[in-house]
């Protein structure tokens, strides 16, 4: 045996124990960051569950007392905020992402869209609220499901941004410079070969970003606003999901307190509802 | 013989970096030209340039003449749609649509280019993939997609998708170097067919191969052309001692 | 089929070298025939050939070495080139000794024989068919042909060994023998030289098939 060899085995069984050590570490981290997010799920599930029937999804709310209300109403209004936020943020975010990708990677202006982007991101939500409210709110003189909406839309943007970004620029240089060879103009290799490549990328992020929002109460508080009856008008305050978690849980009564655990159970069954949606709808063209 | 493409004095920069030093170089159509010499030489960058490839990298500039059929492709009046249709371009890494069928990446570059008639569409597919040698291997998984071939069919979709759109002129891009050399070999026998019909240019880093596969040789090095001249008599008895040590594998 | 080029350019030397062969081949008949008429002007014809022959290795040598450079032949493929690049040789030495012949001939010019030839004949029909069969074996790669080249050797240099103790006797029974025996004696020497290039061939094309040396000499 010669000289280095020894000397490998001299610290053979220390760095053995330490290998085991440091591996069990670490998946007991792993356990223990899941434990909050089962137990939030679980508890969710288990207190939620009872109250969840058709109901609960079609049913106004009800007075303190009566039994049977739900949050239909709630869970339309959120549906509308989310498309109004979609509407706004996903065209803004994704044909910013595809300029900063594809058009003009270095510069100036690049950098400073990033960083505002970036900025964005990190902005308490109850500040977005806040601008909607002085933006949109205040000249209109009322609440309303579109000031929620621009405010959702607002948060929505950066996301996407710098998400689908990041999409884009994971697809290989090499198929755009195969798409030029063949003599496609610019933007044709953009829509047909970049964007199809990227798009399941693409729509995660979405995705992600919808979820994000569709659970936020703080924009909503000054813009949406709330409401206890049907609404589907935009220029009118209108319910949400989360400002009716929000309100029943800080109300001292037993029953909305079990009817909020019903409405967040909701919120996140439809945040799962569209992700698989998405995710079916956009699935990687089957090959037989 | 004819000279298809003639290049004067083309000088080429990546930002404030100068990759050729002015290359004047003239090309003989229906014959395969390689362009040899050791990594970061220009060779890649050169036939960039011919098929204005070159500027799509930011920051990229190119100067001098390129006369492809007498017509130089830098002047004004053209637009690099039209050259890259007629100058194909194979790369170094297998590159298929990853989102298309095997026929949708060989029909890609004409049906996005706009043409609609799907007769014509179909036929050219056929043609494009015997020509280069893999119809008989995908004719009947047309529809599966093209990142299910191996990397050597994948080169070689590559190729039909290039062929299909009629180019006068293949430039490769060390199109074998990332194959096995049982598929480095198909490729090169397809090259000797391919020739009857097509001027290519070739790039390699393996030596042996431009001795192979190619009727001329040019050798670059540091951005300047060393010495072009048929290949059998560059690899007998080349002129310049540098070229002679680069053959012979003292440097590079 | 992979390789169709060089293929190609393999057989494209193996018909080169067998073109050489068959004009070496005609060259040395000539040559003997000339002697036998004593055909001063066939004689002179076969010196004046020699220039087609050596261009014609040139030609080869150059075609081999660009096949070398340009296609990187290994195993049994280089064996090939490089027995090939060896039997050229042969071949043109084999060419020069016919010229030697034809030279000697033109030597001995018109004076009468001082006997009638039997042997030499003989022994130049045993050479040629000698270098016919070792470039058969060469064409069909046929191991036992080129094997068998060993045994006709021999035959060839008892001939040759026989001439000579012949002629010394002409020789001491006459000396105005001396010149023409002489340049007899040359001519049986040259004969068997070749036969001697043709067992070189012979063992070229036994390492090209089987890659082991064999001596047939």
């Amino acid at each position: 045996m010669n000289n280095l060899q020894a000397q490998y085995n001299k610290h053979m069984i220390r760095r053995k124990a330490t290998n085991y050590i440091m591996l069990t570490m670490m998946v007991l981290c792993a356990v223990i960051a899941l434990i909050p997010l089962i137990s939030i799920l679980t508890h969710i599930g288990a207190s939620g569950i009872k109250g969840l029937n058709l109901g609960f999804i079609t049913n106004l709310p009800s007075p303190v007392g009566e039994t049977g209300g739900g949050m239909g109403n709630g869970l339309v209004g959120t549906l509308i905020l989310v498309t109004i936020a979609s509407v706004i943020g996903i065209p803004l975010g994704v044909l910013t992402a595809i300029y900063l990708s594809e058009y003009q990677q270095i510069g100036i202006f690049p950098s400073v869209v990033r960083f505002v982007a970036d900025s964005l991101l990190g902005i308490p939500s109850i500040v977005v609220g806040i601008f909607a409210y002085v933006v949109i709110v205040i000249p209109m003189k009322s609440f309303s499901a579109f000031a929620g909406g621009a405010a959702l839309g607002i948060m929505l943007i950066p996301i996407i941004i710098r998400g689908t970004e990041g999409m884009l620029r994971m697809v290989p240089d090499s198929y755009r410079e195969a798409g030029l060879a063949l003599g496609m103009r610019k933007w044709r290799v953009i829509v047909s070969i970049v964007l199809p490549t990227a798009i399941r990328g693409i729509v995660t992020t979405i995705m992600l970003g919808i979820a994000r929002i569709s659970g936020e109460t703080a924009p909503l508080l000054l813009t949406a606003f709330g409401n206890h009856y049907w609404s589907t008008r935009i220029d009118q305050p209108i319910a949400a999901l989360p400002l009716q978690i929000f309100n029943y849980a800080i109300s001292p009564f037993e029953e909305w307190h079990n009817q909020a655990w019903s409405g967040s159970l909701l919120l996140i069954l439809l945040v799962l509802i569209i992700s698989i949606v998405s995710r079916v709808a956009t699935r990687q063209q089957k090959f037989k | 013989m004819t000279k298809i493409i003639k290049t004067e004095k083309v000088q080429a920069w990546y930002g404030t970096e100068k990759a050729l030093n002015g290359i004047s170089l003239d090309i003989n159509k229906n014959k395969v030209t390689a362009i040899i010499g050791p990594s970061g030489c220009g060779k890649s960058t050169f036939i960039r340039c011919l098929n204005r490839m070159h500027e799509v990298i930011p920051g990229a500039k190119v100067t001098g003449k390129v006369l492809v059929n007498d017509v130089d492709i830098y002047s004004a009046q053209v637009d690099p749609v039209d050259i890259r249709r007629k100058i194909g371009m194979v790369f170094q890494k297998p590159n298929p649509f990853p989102t298309m069928s095997i026929f949708n990446n060989v029909a890609s570059g004409l049906k996005l280019n706009g043409i609609t008639d799907k007769k014509f569409v179909a036929e050219s597919v056929e043609k494009s993939l015997k020509m280069a040698a893999l119809w008989d291997e995908v004719k009947t998984r047309l529809h599966h997609s093209g990142m299910s071939l191996s990397g050597g069919q994948q080169q070689r979709l590559c190729i039909a998708r290039a062929l299909a759109v009629e180019p006068d002129i293949l430039l490769m891009d060390e199109p074998a170097s990332a194959l096995d050399p049982i598929s480095t070999l198909r490729i090169e026998e397809l090259l000797q067919e391919l020739k009857k019909e097509y001027t290519i240019v070739i790039v390699t880093h393996n030596m042996q191969q431009a001795a192979r596969i190619s009727d001329y040789t040019a050798f670059l090095l540091n951005g300047d052309l060393i010495e072009y001249d048929l290949t059998e008599s560059m690899f007998t008895k080349p002129n310049d001692k540098r070229t002679e040590d680069y053959i012979t594998g003292r440097f590079g | 089929m992979t390789r169709n080029n060089y293929e190609s350019a393999l057989e494209q030397l193996d018909k080169t070298i067998i073109k050489m062969g068959n004009l070496v081949e005609e060259q040395i008949k000539e040559a003997v025939e000339s002697l036998a008429r004593q055909d001063l002007e066939l004689a002179q014809k076969v010196i004046e050939k020699d220039n087609v022959i050596n261009e014609l290795e040139l030609e080869i040598e150059e075609f081999i070495l660009k096949l070398i450079a340009t296609q990187q032949p290994i195993a049994k493929d280089l064996r090939r080139i490089a027995a090939g690049f060896k039997i050229i040789a042969d071949l043109e030495r084999m060419g020069d000794n016919a010229v030697d012949i034809a030279k000697t001939i033109l030597r001995i010019g018109n004076e009468p024989l001082i006997k009638a030839l039997i042997d030499i004949p003989r022994m130049a029909e045993i050479t040629q068919e000698m270098l016919k069969e070792s470039l058969d074996s060469y064409v069909t790669g046929d191991v036992e042909l080129a094997e068998s080249l060993a045994s006709k050797d021999d035959e060839v240099d008892g001939l040759h060994a026989q001439i000579i103790r012949e002629l010394i006797t002409y020789m001491l029974e006459n000396p105005k023998n001396i010149k023409q025996a002489t340049h007899l004696m040359f001519v049986s020497r040259y004969l068997e030289r070749i036969a001697d290039h043709t067992t070189n061939v012979g063992e070229n094309v036994i390492y090209m098939i089987t890659a082991a040396r064999k001596d047939l000499n």
